[in-house]
């Protein structure tokens, strides 16, 4: 196509989030519009990373010890990359969105920042959330963001692989024995009042038209996965109400505070410093 | 002292070599005088088989248990990619113990019995993890030292005659000398950075250097088992030898830092060619080994914990499978 960049990165073209830091430098700079999504991108994969760090030498085996490693190394990767092409908005740097915004500048949605649990609980939110980062980038894969599109591209193969894990866990754990049961079922029962927030349009989301993925177009194909995921094991769909929530707004859980803290008091002990 | 006397029931233990043995025993002996390798299927002494069960499924525990001071940093690390280092750094961790296992497995006791050692405290893993991880330096002193003190270990392990702990070392090899240098890097930034970063990087190298040290065992001459493992040439230097040859390399490297080591007895003596250093508390070491360090209990407990944990979990994987087997046999 003759309007199109050479530099066009094609997905299948890893971008690491040193290749986005690169182009940062190089000039790349993105509106506050697009910034403001990146941070939703970046926030989401990040505090998940975040939860699911907690969980190496905690696992129920070694080798959920590396999935679930794996699987927050990828998330990291996302949210260093979308942040850093975030940050391009205001001139400010991964490290300094990550460590030195309060917890009202955040634009995690409520579903990330839910606590562990158990493993049952751990699972549900990774069913729901890889399922629907899945939705999503496949549909950011095409972006008019040629930055957002690369990411995406990228990280769409490591959240196949993601999802994977989640649907083979909620299979083994429904159809494996009572207790399993009654706990993926509990932890979906949990998690699930934080699943509407993930496919709500806003404002935002008119306004930057072919850049973004509209939430609500997602809904559909997840409720269709899901509802063959449970069936095959053997669980429910949760009879559970939508929560208030407003992640995308800066209003959040409770649960964000103490993440914070606990993820940037060793920066900010330091103010100015390099690591 | 009394010279044990042979009960009559410890005779009856005594098995008597069979002509399988004996050709078993000189094709053995063969191996090890060619200095190649011995495989799972082929013959070997009791004793051989009984020590690099010990060896290598004490490794892989250390392996394990290794990962919790560094996993207490990964959801606090300072930066996002130092944080992604260090979670790929422990991941790799149980990704080793994964292979010492299967290598351990190998010799004939299962995985779950191994573990089951490591949980009962019948088996011993390496003492350097019974000490705190207090600051964000200790992630580089540990990266640096421990692993550098690791890597020394272990190199010679690849040639090791027994053919899959070889083999597994050398994967574990590769991975440790990225360890090494994610470490040193952390104190090389913190060194050349604020005066409280350097006084912490510091801090953290004092306090880790005579536990780095004492991870090679005990001086040579309190060390009897050693000579047996050297004659099966499954250690290759003794442990005072690996010990001079780390001192030698971290003296080289703490300067590159713009930190010192915490002992002013270290030089090269030039008649000997070796590195000399200031005597260790032994003591302590000791007392750490007997489960008095500083972390002994916690380390247990968060392991054990662990592992109640996700026994619905493990039962539930194991239910699942037998399910789909017997799925798979009617079909
Ligand atoms: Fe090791
Ligand atoms: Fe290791
Ligand atoms: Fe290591």
């Amino acid at each position: 196509m003759s309007g199109e960049s050479a530099t066009r990165i094609t997905p299948g073209n890893a971008l690491r989030p040193e290749d986005v830091a690169e182009r940062v430098a190089g000039g790349v700079q993105v509106g506050e519009d697009v910034g403001e999504y990146a941070l939703r991108l970046g926030d989401d994969a990040l505090i998940l990373a975040q939860r699911l760090g907690w969980w190496i030498s905690r696992a129920p085996e070694l080798e959920e010890d590396v999935a679930l490693g794996n699987i927050a190394l990828d998330l990291l990767g996302h949210a260093r990359s979308f942040l850093t092409y975030a940050g391009s908005a205001w001139g400010k740097t991964e490290d300094d969105l990550a460590y030195w915004r309060g917890e009202s500048e955040f634009r995690s949605c409520f579903l990330v920042e839910q606590p562990n649990g158990d493993f049952g609980k751990t699972i549900a939110r990774q069913l729901v959330f890889s399922i629907f980062q899945h939705e999503l980038y496949s549909r950011l894969v095409d972006s008019a963001d040629e930055t957002i599109a690369a990411i995406s591209a990228k990280a769409l193969k490591e959240v196949d692989y993601h999802r994977d894990h989640a649907i083979q866990w909620t299979i083994r754990l429904g159809d494996g024995t009572e207790e399993s049961k009654r706990r993926i079922q509990a932890g979906l029962e949990s998690v699930w009042p934080y699943v509407a927030e993930l496919f709500q349009d806003d404002e935002l989301i008119e306004r930057l038209g072919g850049v973004a993925a509209h939430p609500s177009e997602m809904r559909a194909p997840f409720d269709a996965l899901m509802a063959q995921v449970l069936d095959e094991a053997g669980l429910e769909l949760p009879d559970v109400q939508p929560a208030m929530t407003g992640g995308r707004g800066g209003k959040h859980s409770e649960h964000l505070g103490y993440i914070l803290a606990e993820m940037q008091v060793i920066a900010r002990e330091h103010p100015g410093a390099t690591w | 002292m009394a010279t044990k006397t042979q009960s009559p029931r410890d005779a009856q233990l005594q098995p008597v070599p069979s002509a399988e043995d004996e050709a078993g025993q000189a094709y053995f002996d063969k191996i090890i005088a060619e200095d190649s390798r011995i495989e799972p299927a082929d013959w070997m002494p009791a004793g051989y088989r009984k020590t690099l069960t010990r060896q290598i499924s004490q490794h892989a525990h250390s392996e394990i248990i290794g990962m919790q001071p560094e996993a207490n940093f990964i959801t606090r690390a300072p930066s996002l990619k130092r944080k992604a280092i260090l979670m790929a750094k422990v991941q790799d961790e149980a990704g080793h113990g994964l292979y010492l296992y299967s290598a351990a497995e190998t010799l004939g006791t299962p995985r779950d019995e191994l573990f089951d050692q490591l949980l009962s405290g019948k088996a011993k893993y390496s003492s350097i993890f019974n000490y705190p991880a207090l600051t964000w330096a200790d992630m580089g002193a540990i990266g640096w030292l421990v692993d550098g003190a690791a890597i020394v270990n272990q190199v010679p392990l690849c040639r090791a005659s027994y053919g899959p702990y070889g083999r597994a070392m050398v994967r574990v090899c590769k991975e440790e000398s990225f360890h090494q240098r994610q470490g040193f890097e952390i104190l090389l930034e913190l060194a050349s950075g604020t005066p409280a970063q350097k006084q912490m990087a510091q801090d953290a190298v004092n306090r880790f250097y005579a536990p780095a040290l004492m991870m090679f065992g005990p001086n040579d001459d309190e060390s009897p088992n050693s000579q047996q493992s050297m004659r099966w040439n499954i250690k290759r230097f003794s442990n005072d030898e690996l010990r001079q040859r780390f001192v030698g390399m971290i003296q080289e490297q703490v300067r590159v830092l713009g930190l010192t080591l915490p002992d002013d007895e270290i030089r090269f003596n030039e008649e000997t060619g070796k590195w000399e250093y200031g005597e260790l508390d032994w003591n302590e070491f000791y007392e750490v080994l007997k489960g008095r360090g500083p972390c002994n209990a916690q380390r247990m407990e968060r392991r054990r914990e662990a592992h109640e944990n996700g026994a619905w979990v493990r039962e539930a994987a194991a239910a699942y499978a037998a399910k789909k087997a017997q799925k798979a046999q009617v079909a």
